[in-house]
């Protein structure tokens, strides 16, 4: 069993769009992650990098991550703990720039289905997402093999240095 | 087997040639070899450099990666100037030749090199990438970590996307451009109607578009969730890449065929088309300027590898000739390039944007990134020839930003609140 699989924490729920300026906002990309971070979401959800909890789930509806290529957007949110980012849907930049570094992105048709603060325990490899607080069972796309596999090592750094000791070894 | 004679599409034919393919079906995942891959200063070398140092690897091919600085410039802080550093120091350890330090934004100097052709497949840290489609190239977006993937391996996994055919028929009106263009299909297919497919822009609208103009239409691809937006090279292409050195261009080859899978068709109609304006804090919120007509503005920005390039400048210039903005706009242009800048002082295009009062800023990302100090105040309600206009990008989450085309900036500068251009200028 991995990091990934039975991850279980506090639904945070946002709206269609959320954006990478709003995930990562130009003014700190300057900054360091930790500094970032404190920034995250804060147009939206003033309180968010404050109260958000390691292992904790940010759900959004439509297009999640819209915008930039910045991968502070999904750094920020996996420095503060968040277990994983469950969607209606993602922009693509996002990710996969998510998946590279090891941040768990599941699609879910019944995102809308989640209200803030459900209790959620999320299986990106099955595609499964358990609401222990209304209990019930949300089924989402399966993440495909070659992201599991990678996202298993750890993200795309992980999976480079396994490939290059592999490489390197006679 | 897929037979030899299998109609493909653009976007088909680039990635099976890249993937050492016959041909690709939509919806497989395959590896592609890059042929080029662009770095700017922000998620380039500062995040990769101690990436590449954990990992002991060097880069792949130093002949393929481009590193243009564009982000934290001017550096006037201690920050920027150590990220602008890091770039300097990397490009030479790493053996890249192709570094171009503080001559403008990375999109626009790209094509000004004579780096891009039809046929290549390309990655760029940033993503406004696909701006390098408008080649009829493959060029995406991509995050810092994929970069260094790229980097080290040369190779990226790609799911062979299904091609959104957008056409464009007719002739724009005067004072309309290829930004309205975009801003039209923002309202129409919203932030993710491009599905992270490839859209291909096509019409004899486009045809008669200049490269810069295409430019434009590819450059706001991402705004509507594609993968990337490209369009089939033609005389103006070849025309184009002649004149930056690139000689012998095959765009016959590098043609959608007929009867090639397409996803879906959207048909525009150039000649009822209206300039364009989006309401903040989104480009999908695009309707008439004249929904907006009256909206007071603080500033006017004509800026951005979006909305700043000679052909851009002079639209603004056009309506701007023997008038000046309204004492009480920050009228600002930050014109895309040094090369777009000369040209526009040589032939007297930028005496006409500082005698309205413009404020010349540098040839890079300014406000638009909102990265350095140039950013909107508390409140500011700025109407911009930039991409994007999400709450907090270009300043404080009060701020507002309308997006426009150049000449619609122009109007709004003079008339200190949103105005239709087509009442300034007449054929």
């Amino acid at each position: 069993m991995t990091d990934h699989e039975q991850t279980a924490g506090r639904a945070w729920v946002f709206g269609d769009d959320v954006d990478t300026d709003v995930l990562a906002p130009g003014k700190y990309m300057k900054s360091s992650i930790e500094e970032l971070s404190r920034h995250c979401l804060e147009a939206v959800e003033p309180e968010f990098a404050a109260s958000v909890r390691v292992g904790d789930v940010v759900v959004g509806r439509r297009n999640f991550g819209a915008g930039s290529s910045r991968e502070q957007a999904p750094q920020a949110l996996k420095h503060l703990g968040v277990a994983a980012v469950v969607a209606e849907s993602f922009a693509g930049l996002f990710y996969r720039n998510a998946m590279n570094l090891g941040l768990a992105v599941v699609v879910c048709s019944d995102a809308g289905k989640i209200r803030a603060g459900d209790r959620l325990r999320v299986d990106p490899g099955a595609g499964r997402i358990e609401n222990l607080t209304h209990h019930e069972v949300l089924s989402c796309e399966p993440i495909p093999a070659h992201l599991m596999q990678m996202l298993e090592d750890g993200g795309l750094m992980a999976s480079l240095e396994k490939r290059l000791a592999k490489e390197r070894t006679p | 087997m897929i037979a030899q004679n299998v109609m493909q599409t653009l976007a088909q034919k680039i990635i099976a040639r890249a993937a050492g393919r016959q041909s690709v079906v939509p919806g497989e995942i395959v590896t592609c070899a890059l042929d080029l891959a662009l770095m700017h200063d922000s998620g380039g070398p500062r995040r990769v450099k101690p990436m590449l140092e954990k990992l002991g690897a060097k880069v792949w091919d130093p002949e393929k990666i481009v590193v243009i600085t564009d982000h934290y410039l001017p550096a006037n802080n201690e920050e920027s100037r150590n990220i602008i550093r890091i770039a300097r120091e990397w490009v030479k350890e790493a053996g890249v030749t192709r570094f171009h330090d503080g001559i403008g934004i990375c999109h626009v100097v790209l094509p000004q090199k004579g780096y891009l052709r039809p046929g290549m497949f390309a990655v760029g840290g940033d993503s406004h990438s696909p701006t390098g489609g408008a080649f009829g190239a493959y060029m995406f977006g991509i995050g810092a970590t994929e970069m260094l993937g790229v980097l080290v391996t040369g190779e990226i996994w790609l799911k062979v996307p299904h091609t959104i055919l957008v056409e464009w028929h007719g002739s724009l009106s005067t004072a309309v451009s290829a930004k309205d263009m975009m801003l039209a299909l923002c309202a129409k297919l919203g932030l993710d109607g491009g599905q992270y497919q490839a859209i291909q822009y096509c019409g004899d609208t486009v045809a008669r578009l200049s490269m810069q103009e295409r430019m434009t239409l590819c450059n706001m691809t991402p705004e509507v969730g594609a993968q990337t937006g490209l369009i089939a090279p033609d005389q103006v292409t070849a025309a184009y890449l002649e004149s930056v050195g690139v000689v012998g261009i095959d765009t016959a080859k590098w043609q959608t065929d007929p009867g090639a899978p397409i996803l879906a068709q959207h048909l525009f109609s150039a000649d009822k088309l209206e300039p364009q304006v989006a309401a903040p804090h989104s480009p999908a919120n695009a309707g008439p300027v004249s929904v907006h007509r009256g909206t007071k503005i603080n500033t006017a920005y004509i800026g951005a590898c979006t909305g700043a390039k000679i052909e851009d400048l002079r639209m603004a210039a056009r309506v701007l000739k023997g008038k000046h903005a309204a004492s009480h706009v920050r009228f600002v242009v930050a014109p895309a390039s040094a090369q777009d800048q000369k040209m526009a002082e040589e032939e007297g295009t930028l005496k006409i944007l500082v005698a309205a009062g413009a404020e010349l800023l540098g040839n890079s990302c300014g406000i638009c990134a909102g990265y350095g100090d140039d950013r909107l105040s508390e409140n500011e309600v700025a109407i911009t020839s930039t991409a994007r206009n999400f709450k907090g990008r270009m300043g404080p989450g009060s701020s507002q930003v309308y997006l426009a085309s150049p000449y619609t900036v122009a109007a709004s500068a003079i008339k200190g609140e949103i105005a239709d251009p087509r009442e300034m200028l007449h054929d």
